[in-house]
């Protein structure tokens, strides 16, 4: 069931992400220098079927999920979410209004 | 959105506060929200202005940990711990998650940091067991067993869909784990409940933290399984867990704000949670075999 991309898929597509957080810069990020060192040690495996490059695998898949799927919820958010209420001197204001004050604080207020 | 700030301030999702020795001195007219000062560990703050440059990460000389260093100062948890990473990939990942934010620090957006605050914090002090006793209980109302009777193209979907990775969770763990049409859920026998305390068990209480949220978000223990086992990938398991949601999208429609934005969230969070799961139970080891021809 299990149906992964190739590695190679996978590093540029991390690598692309990495890009596209970090602008110009972004060969000399942390993430992408890591990213690129473990690709390149699980490559070379004398083994037909190497559980730990199947899990390094599933981990970069997994990586490359969490960074697009974080880039794409904060896109939607930025576009839907609601920015909030204004403070209430504000709003009031917006129609031309005052707050009315009280000089001793009110009967709550320490 | 009410619905997103309450799902924000879950118990897993134990909301950051900024680290303790930054200076207070921005002034806070931005539209931010109400900030709560009596809880110790609950402060409602969901933005902050970005107040570092560079992020990087150094080698602590006891234990081996990982430190994050946000432009020299050293990152704190929201309990005041200095953090620590058990390893370098897991810090990586936290400082990648603060180098990715411009201008405002949104805490939401940053799972792996949240979750490894709730791994070094525990602010609620449970134990394994409790945190094991509290995963198995999604057990007995797994959304892969909950199956409905009608409409019949649902069902068969559930059937298509469902029933291999209940057949593959049975034949890796030797248990029984059935589906059932009844509103009262299936019958796990306690066998079953037993084997999977005990496979729970065997995992540290960082890597539990990481699998409890796992269960959390999708609602499954046998997903949740299947995705930490790397039977299935992270999109597939997300799928899965929202199949009924994406058969009625299928019938009427995709509501860009509603159903992409949890979509996405959900997605965001499951790989968070299966990341931090992968890099708190590995252990990598390099074997040199000499060429030979």
């Amino acid at each position: 069931m299990a149906s992964l991309s190739s590695p190679l898929r996978l590093c540029r597509g991390i690598l692309r992400e990495i890009r596209a957080i970090k602008g110009p810069e972004y060969k000399q990020s942390l993430a992408y220098n890591y990213v690129l060192d473990q690709f390149r040690k699980n490559q070379i495996t004398g083994e037909r079927y190497c559980r730990a490059q199947e899990e390094a695998l599933h981990a970069s898949h997994s990586y490359l999920c969490l960074l697009t799927s974080t880039r794409q919820h904060m896109a939607l958010y930025d576009i839907y979410h609601g920015k909030g209420q204004r403070d209430t001197e504000e709003m009031a204001g917006i129609v031309g209004l005052r707050l009315p004050t009280q000089p001793g604080g009110k009967g709550w207020e320490k | 959105m009410l619905r997103n700030l309450v799902r924000l301030h879950s118990r897993v999702g134990h909301a950051l506060s900024p680290p303790i020795v930054c200076p207070r001195s921005q002034a806070l007219k931005l539209p931010l929200p109400l900030l709560s000062v009596n809880s110790k560990y609950y402060s409602i703050i969901t933005e902050r202005k970005k107040f570092y440059e560079d992020v990087s990460i150094s080698h602590g000389e006891a234990g081996g940990m990982f430190e994050i260093n946000l432009d020299q100062r050293k990152l704190k948890t929201p309990g005041g711990k200095l953090f620590t990473a058990p390893n370098k990939a897991l810090a990586i990942a936290v400082a990648n998650e603060w180098d990715t934010q411009k201008d405002t620090v949104k805490f939401y957006s940053m799972h792996m940091t949240t979750l490894c605050n709730t791994a070094l914090d525990n602010p609620t002090f449970r134990s394994k067991d409790q945190m094991i006793t509290a995963a198995l209980k999604y057990l007995e109302t797994d959304t892969i067993c909950y199956r409905v009777e009608e409409p019949p193209s649902l069902v068969e979907l559930q059937n298509n869909e469902w029933d291999p990775v209940l057949n593959w969770i049975e034949d890796r763990y030797n248990v029984v784990v059935g589906s059932s049409t009844n509103i009262l859920g299936p019958e796990i026998p306690q066998a079953t409940m037993d084997t999977f305390r005990q496979h729970l068990g065997s995992y540290n209480f960082w890597s539990l933290t990481g699998l409890e949220y796992v269960i959390t978000q999708l609602k499954s223990v046998v997903l949740a399984f299947a995705l930490i086992d790397k039977h299935i990938t992270v999109e597939q398991a997300v799928l899965l867990s929202r199949l009924e949601e994406e058969f009625q999208i299928g019938h009427w429609g995709n509501v860009e704000w509603a159903h992409d934005v949890d979509l996405y969230e959900l997605r965001a969070r499951t790989a968070a949670g299966a990341l931090f799961v992968h890099f708190s139970s590995e252990s990598s080891t390099v074997k040199r075999k000499l060429m030979q021809d």
